[in-house]
């Protein structure tokens, strides 16, 4: 899949920013920034890596700068920054 | 569930969410989140999925969740319905509704997705009556699908088309308030009345609550939580109208132990219309926590 450079998200508080663009190592790699690191590093990563899964998207490079978004903001922010950077959409109509 | 308590329905833009995460701390009977105006044509996208994750995730406990999705003929529309649709929402919000046709377009799309869902009849519709043509309109509109559970006056665009400013006293939104009101009640659906936008003004907003209360509407659309307490106290009955409702009860009560389908109080019979209203009281009465329900 091709993958172009894109952002979805805000730096507001509640919210979370996600870059994404190519690899050329072949996998993923996400590099966090987050206000909660210390406690949620690994869940917020997760989240990131599970909704790029979904997506089939398993070679990228992630930057998200997290200001303490909740899991369900998390999943929506990267969806749409993957949804922008791949132009393959997740809805039918 | 098409019959309960909507007061209050607050906006919430659908781009923002420590806003959509913290609305219904506030209490509000009903929270609105919005893909329409208050969201720019880049970010339509972004919220239309951080909504529906919003919806599938967050517990909103009794709140009723609404959602006000762009037009269809956008090309956005068709997408917003199928991402709120699968999410469980509630109510699907149109906005600037001009005829019954238009619902029913949305029916049709809610319909496609619900049969993939396999949920069919799970979605609520109201309508946002923004025009001079919509208002002509509205009991067309407010019986245009058995989903319809309410219409609602927006009143800038309304006040745009009609070609006038929109002033405190309202005089230009009169005709428009009481045909939704009416219509609504003929549909046998809800009416809400449009915001006011003004917050450094809350004497003007009481006013403004307590003269479309008086005319009949069910609740009000409002920007910020600060409105909530006004529009509850405006809405919650006086001490006097709640002994009567609970008097008009303790009688229905007491001709049911009698078989008897006639009831009295005070000697006078009580009819239905008597009936109805008292049950509305004490509805208002719990929801404003003046009553408690296990006090009946």
């Amino acid at each position: 899949m091709t993958i172009n450079k894109a952002f979805a998200g805000t730096l507001e508080s509640g919210d979370i920013m996600i870059q994404i663009e190519p690899s050329e190592e072949g996998k993923l790699n996400i590099e966090l920034d987050s206000t909660v690191a210390y406690q949620f590093g690994e869940q917020i990563k997760k989240v990131i890596a599970d909704t790029l899964k979904e997506l089939e998207i398993t070679s990228a490079n992630v930057k998200a700068t997290d200001k303490g978004a909740l899991d369900c903001t998390i999943k929506a922010r990267v969806t749409c920054a993957a949804v922008r950077a791949t132009g393959k959409d997740v809805w039918n109509a | 569930m098409k019959d309960r308590l909507r007061r209050t329905m607050m906006f919430v833009p659908g781009n923002n969410p420590s806003m959509m995460t913290d609305a219904y701390l506030y209490g509000p009977d009903s929270i609105m989140l919005d893909l329409e105006d208050s969201v720019t044509m880049a970010e339509k996208d972004a919220a239309r999925l951080l909504v529906h994750n919003a919806l599938k995730t967050i517990d909103y406990g009794n709140t009723e969740m609404v959602v006000r999705i762009n037009p269809l003929n956008t090309p956005y529309g068709k997408k917003d319905v199928e991402a709120v649709v699968s999410a469980g929402v509630n109510v699907i919000r149109m906005p600037k509704t001009e005829t019954a046709e238009e619902v029913k377009e949305l029916e049709a799309e809610i319909i496609k997705v619900e049969e993939r869902l396999g949920c069919v009849g799970r979605t609520q519709i109201m309508a946002a009556i923004e025009s001079a043509l919509g208002v002509i309109n509205a009991y067309e509109i407010a019986t245009a699908s058995k989903r319809m559970m309410g219409i609602a006056l927006g009143a800038e665009d309304y006040t745009a088309s009609l070609k006038t400013p929109r002033t405190d006293e309202g005089t230009e939104l009169l005709m428009a308030r009481q045909t939704i009101v009416v219509a609504s009640r003929a549909a046998g659906i809800n009416c809400f009345d449009t915001v006011y936008s003004n917050l450094n003004d809350m004497d003007a907003f009481r006013r403004e609550v307590e003269a479309i209360k008086a005319l009949g509407f069910d609740g009000k659309s409002i920007i910020n939580p600060r409105q909530i307490e006004v529009v509850n106290e405006v809405f919650a009955p006086k001490q006097k109208d709640i002994e009567k409702a609970l008097r008009i009860k303790a009688a229905i009560k007491e001709a049911a132990a009698k078989g008897s389908g006639v009831i009295s109080l005070n000697g006078k019979m009580v009819d239905k219309p008597v009936v109805i209203r008292a049950e509305h009281t004490i509805e208002l009465a719990i929801a404003s926590g003046i009553l408690r329900e296990e006090d009946l």
